[in-house]
């Protein structure tokens, strides 16, 4: 089977609103244009094409349909679709490659949280028997796991506005970013409560936002790019769903699929996809990070957190680590679903 | 190394009707799933990784409902992918599944597609109408009307072509066990008197709204050996997309659809679709796209499918024998449908497919579409593994 | 450029869930005051009960009745609740293990206020005044020991096999900026194309993306408010959220000057008449009733012209 390496990424600036439709398309138009001028390739090299978003964010049936008119989509196109967030798209176009099947993938994923009410609409992800009739929001959801970690001593509040205020230091450096700047770690603890025990900065902003991912196998990856970040291992899980008989505290399917994946002491860098300052924590203990990783040199999902792109979003920032040559192994990671249900866990490496 | 070789090596799926209120979501994909995995003969630690697939949310309610399913559909610790692409998402879905297998990274995976329309209304939810627009379209029925005007208008088709297909179908659903719909009493001249719903289109030519899923176990080489009198091998897939209006659309005879079915029939290494597959599983949502996907797929030239439909060659026993399932058009869970044709073609090569088994059924050909005419999914599976 | 143009969208269903054997067994206790739960393979009492275990996956059946007091597990609060949560002024979200269960359910916890809440505090169940064999049948929760308004449970001698769920979202739905400039060209009365700088082809409504190049069109073209049907069919069917009352013809119609057609009413004639090819107008409402929608016009109605020949639109069916 042939390796896969990422040779392009772009993404569109995260903001709080985009005026534009729910389609993505205004989003996604720029952002192909610039990963086809950075590589080189054009619409009709592209072996395949993979996308993931979600109909209830669009508030539409079949809201990704018009997305592929950013494509230009004929001659028709070799193209599948998921409703995941499009780090999953990445995971069924690196099947397609391996395969031998194509030997090019464009993947995109896009979401405009602005339509609606983002903590309402994930409410819909829950059992729809006996807990999403009760219309609990996916923030209070994470304020219950965050306690609990709190009251196991697992993590203090400290904690979590350190998290908090590393990634809006690290977002000063990325033009993408939506939150960012320099804060005292006392200035975030004073703040008030926005849902006992999160206080603002541990919650990741609503964000309008898409991303767009080149493939390659790793033999035309070569022709492509400088640098090509091989995916050496990429590996995904899912955890029981059932919040009340988890032990919310871990991320068992974060660990399985990191084991998978091969994930090495060597990392150097992980960009994680951590929606709430405790997730972060979860992840690092459940990934095996230690404290030499450098933790999300984009400041992560906590600067800027397009549903639907986002994850797909952190494995292009790692192979950017890669693309600059300022690391030869990383990690990204990508999540779904309530309280870190679903992980996918991705190693990088320059070739 | 190349793509690994894949098969089905088991089927399974609901009892489909208009309202399944004995079950729950998760109750419903256990029927398809364990019946498909008792035919498959493998056990829950057999199974590697779990592929879902079904039409939009908003159908359900749930968003992304496989997160919530993941207990019940045995997922819990593996690997689970959610596949959407419309109404072809039945097929799309077996092909990631597929392509598990394919790339060499599981060795047996479940896939299941779903639809629960009682929950809800899809006439609703595929009409409602954003701001600005005239709220002019009514369901998947008036979208694709117009479109058959233009076939029989473009191919001089006799009108009664669409009700023979809508009595064929219904008579072949007869014959399954599983189907939501079973009208042995069907006949032209009941489907002529039937109401004109979306004119051209009349009732009975029209699929039914179904609660209902389908499931099916994809194998490697050495699991597809172990099947007890062969599983289906998968010769060829493909998929493809175009959008949904472009000036100078063909919507009769989408270009996608094409391309597909050529690249399909390349892979298969099939020259003469007509005379090389025994039995096809075609998504036949209104009873004229028999006709147009005969000509789309490659089976006649354009303009001529419904002859072959005419003459009585689709039927059962004729010479290319056409959802002998009883198809959509009998059964529709529409997130399943695509699927449902899938596994109809690969129980048709394995010899399962029970009163309508076609005789000596030893390639056929499962067919999905979505969107409006635009996203394309099928696949060739044959009783033999495929020359290399 | 002006802001492109938004208006509200609402997306509500009241769903109907048809429960199977375990839940429907779930919700009809709570209509009678009772809280059963489910044992798994490994021995744990799942309330709420689960269908399939999460362990082995297999169906479970053997149900435990726990009791309507529990500990809070952990909580968070909500200060502002949102449409559709349990109670309308702030109050606790906690996992609660009822007595008897050895998994959490998810619910409300009415304290007043954030400090009179702890994780290990004892909670009862406030029931609603009217069940109705559902999951809100349990209204909240109280701490334990706090007085509770003596609801009756309800009757009803038939299972529960059906629970309705409203499901009511939300949502702003934005045109395109050049979709934008088009309807604001129909609120003066004007159709406002694009060519797509590509291929030349004129759009109407305009598109962020030519579907075929994959570039916003741009240069404008004003077209006629004439054209032709292309094809269309009879809609004799009434469906749910319907706005036209049925039957009607819906027809592509393709302007004079357009390169695509787009869906509308045919009126003006016996439906039967419409034909392929047939030459239509616009049948514009009263100026005072324009806004930014193609609604502005009403139909379209035949012209008397010549059809146009079925060669000059083949390529557009």
């Amino acid at each position: 089977m042939q390796d896969v390496a990422v040779v392009g990424f772009a993404q569109a600036p995260n903001v709080r609103r985009t005026s534009g439709t729910t389609n993505g398309v205004e989003m996604l138009v720029p952002i192909f244009a610039e990963v086809f001028s950075a590589t080189g390739l054009a619409k009709k090299d592209i072996g395949f094409w993979c996308s993931g978003s979600s109909d209830y964010l669009a508030g539409r049936a079949f809201s990704f349909i018009s997305a592929i008119d950013a494509i230009g989509a004929f001659p028709p196109i070799h193209e599948s679709h998921v409703e995941m967030d499009a780090a999953w798209a990445v995971y069924e176009a690196w099947l397609k490659i391996r395969t031998g099947e194509v030997d090019t993938a464009v993947v995109y994923g896009f979401g405009k949280s602005s339509a609606s009410q983002l903590r309402r609409v994930l409410t819909l992800q829950l059992d729809p028997y006996t807990v999403a009739p009760l219309w609990p929001d996916s923030i209070s959801i994470a304020g219950i796991q965050a306690r609990l970690g709190l009251e196991a001593g697992l993590w203090t509040e400290k904690d979590l506005a350190e998290v908090a205020a590393r990634s809006r230091a690290d977002a000063a450096h990325n033009p993408h970013a939506q939150v960012s700047g320099t804060v005292a770690i006392t200035d975030l603890l004073d703040a008030p409560y926005l849902a006992d025990p999160l206080r603002a900065h541990d919650i990741a902003p609503v964000t309008d936002g898409a991303a767009v991912l080149v493939l390659a196998s790793a033999e035309r990856a070569k022709d492509l790019v400088d640098r090509p970040a091989v995916i050496t291992g990429i590996e995904h899980r899912v955890d029981s769903p059932v919040l009340g008989a988890r032990d919310l505290t871990r991320a068992p399917s974060a660990e399985a699929a990191a084991k998978a994946a091969g994930v090495s002491a060597e990392v150097e860098v992980a960009e994680l996809h951590a929606p709430f300052t405790h997730q972060e924590l979860i992840l690092r203990t459940a990934l095996g990070l230690g404290d030499r990783v450098h933790v999300n040199p984009s400041g992560g999902v906590l600067s800027g957190n397009p549903m639907f792109a986002a994850g797909l979003a952190r494995i292009g920032e790692a192979a950017t680590q890669i693309f600059t040559g300022k690391a030869r192994r990383v990690l990204a990671h990508a999540t779904s679903g309530p309280a870190l249900q679903q992980n996918l866990v991705a190693v990088l490496e320059a070739a | 190394m190349a793509k690994q070789l894949a098969a089905v090596l088991g089927t399974g799926q609901t009892h489909h009707r208009a309202k399944r209120t004995d079950v729950s979501m998760p109750g419903l994909l256990r029927e398809a799933i364990d019946r498909a995995m008792a035919d498959a003969r493998v056990e829950w630690a057999d199974i590697d990784a779990i592929v879902l697939g079904k039409a939009p949310d908003l159908f359900e309610g749930v968003m992304m409902p496989e997160l919530f399913l993941t207990d019940s559909i045995g997922a819990t610790g593996k690997p689970l992918l959610r596949v959407h692409t419309a109404g072809s998402v039945g097929g799309s879905t077996a092909l990631v599944a597929a392509s598990l297998v394919q790339a060499g990274v599981h060795r047996r995976v479940l896939t299941v597609a779903f639809e629960k329309q009682s929950e809800s209304n899809a006439m609703w939810a595929l009409s409602i109408i954003p701001p600005f627009q005239m709220p002019v379209s009514a369901g998947a029925g008036g979208y694709f009307a117009p479109h058959v005007r233009s076939y029989i208008r473009r191919s001089g088709a006799p009108g009664h072509v669409g009700a023979m297909v809508a009595v064929k179908d219904r008579r072949n659903g007869a014959l399954n066990p599983y189907s939501h719909l079973r009208q042995t009493d069907i006949t032209l001249e009941s489907v002529q008197a039937s109401q004109m719903l979306w004119d051209p289109i009349r009732y009975d030519e029209t699929c039914p709204s179904s609660d209902g899923a389908c499931a099916m176990v994809i194998g490697d080489e050495a699991a597809g050996d172990a099947v007890a009198g062969g599983p289906a091998w998968i010769h060829a897939t493909a998929m493809r997309t175009e959008p949904t209006t472009f000036a100078g659309r063909d919507q009769v005879n989408p270009q996608a659809g094409k391309d597909a079915a050529a690249a399909l029939w390349r892979e298969a290494g099939i020259t003469n679709p007509l005379s090389e597959v025994d039995a096809a599983e075609i998504y036949v949502p209104f009873s004229w796209f028999e006709p147009m996907w005969l000509e789309n797929l490659g089976f006649m030239p354009e303009g001529e499918g419904w002859k072959l439909t005419e003459a009585g060659e689709t039927a059962l026993g004729g010479r290319l024998p056409v959802n002998p399932s009883g198809g959509v058009l009998s059964s529709n869970p529409i997130g399943a449908s695509g699927m449902l044709r899938f596994a109809e073609a690969a129980k048709q090569v394995m010899g399962r497919a029970g009163d309508y088994q076609v005789d000596g059924a030893r390639i056929a050909l499962g067919h999905a579409y979505g969107g409006g005419s635009q996203y394309f999914s099928m696949w060739v599976v044959g009783s033999a593994k495929p020359a290399r | 450029m002006s802001t492109p143009l938004s208006a509200p969208l609402e997306v509500g269903f009241d769903y109907t869930r048809s429960l199977g054997p375990v839940l429907g067994r779930f919700v009809t206790g709570l209509r009678e005051h009772r809280i059963e739960g489910v044992r798994g393979s490994d021995g744990r009492v799942h309330v709420p009960p689960v269908e399939y275990d999460p362990v082995t996956a297999e169906p479970l059946s053997e149900f435990v009745p726990v009791t309507e007091e529990g500990t809070v597990l952990s909580w968070s609060w909500i200060a502002v609740p949102l449409e559709g949560q349990p109670l309308s002024h702030p109050f606790a979200w906690a996992l609660i293990r009822l007595d008897g269960a050895d998994t959490a359910m998810l619910h409300a916890v009415d304290v007043g206020s954030p400090d009179r809440i702890h994780t290990g505090m004892r909670v009862r169940v406030r029931w609603t005044d009217e069940p109705a064999g559902h999951i809100r049948d349990i209204a909240h929760f109280v701490p334990a020991g706090t007085p509770v308004p003596d609801t009756r449970p309800g009757s009803g001698d038939e299972p529960v096999v059906v629970m309705v769920t409203p499901v009511h979202l939300h949502y702003q739905h934005s045109a395109s900026p050049e979709e934008t400039r088009y309807l604001r060209g129909l609120a003066e009365g004007r159709f406002i194309g694009q060519r797509c700088p590509a291929c030349g082809k004129v759009y109407l409504p305009p598109r962020g993306a030519c579907p075929t190049d994959g570039v916003p069109t741009a240069e404008e073209v004003e077209l006629p408010d004439t054209g032709i049907v292309t094809t269309f069919c009879i809609v004799n069917v009434p469906f749910l959220g319907q706005r036209i009352k049925p039957p009607y013809v819906a027809a592509y119609i393709l302007l004079d000057g357009a390169d695509i057609a787009f869906l509308h009413l045919v009126l003006g004639c016996e439906a039967s008449e419409v034909r392929m090819g047939m030459r239509v107008r616009a049948a514009w409402k009263p100026r005072e009733e324009w806004g930014t929608t193609l609604e502005n016009v009403h139909h379209f109605e035949p012209t008397g012209e010549p059809d146009a020949p079925y060669e000059s639109f083949a390529h557009h069916l």
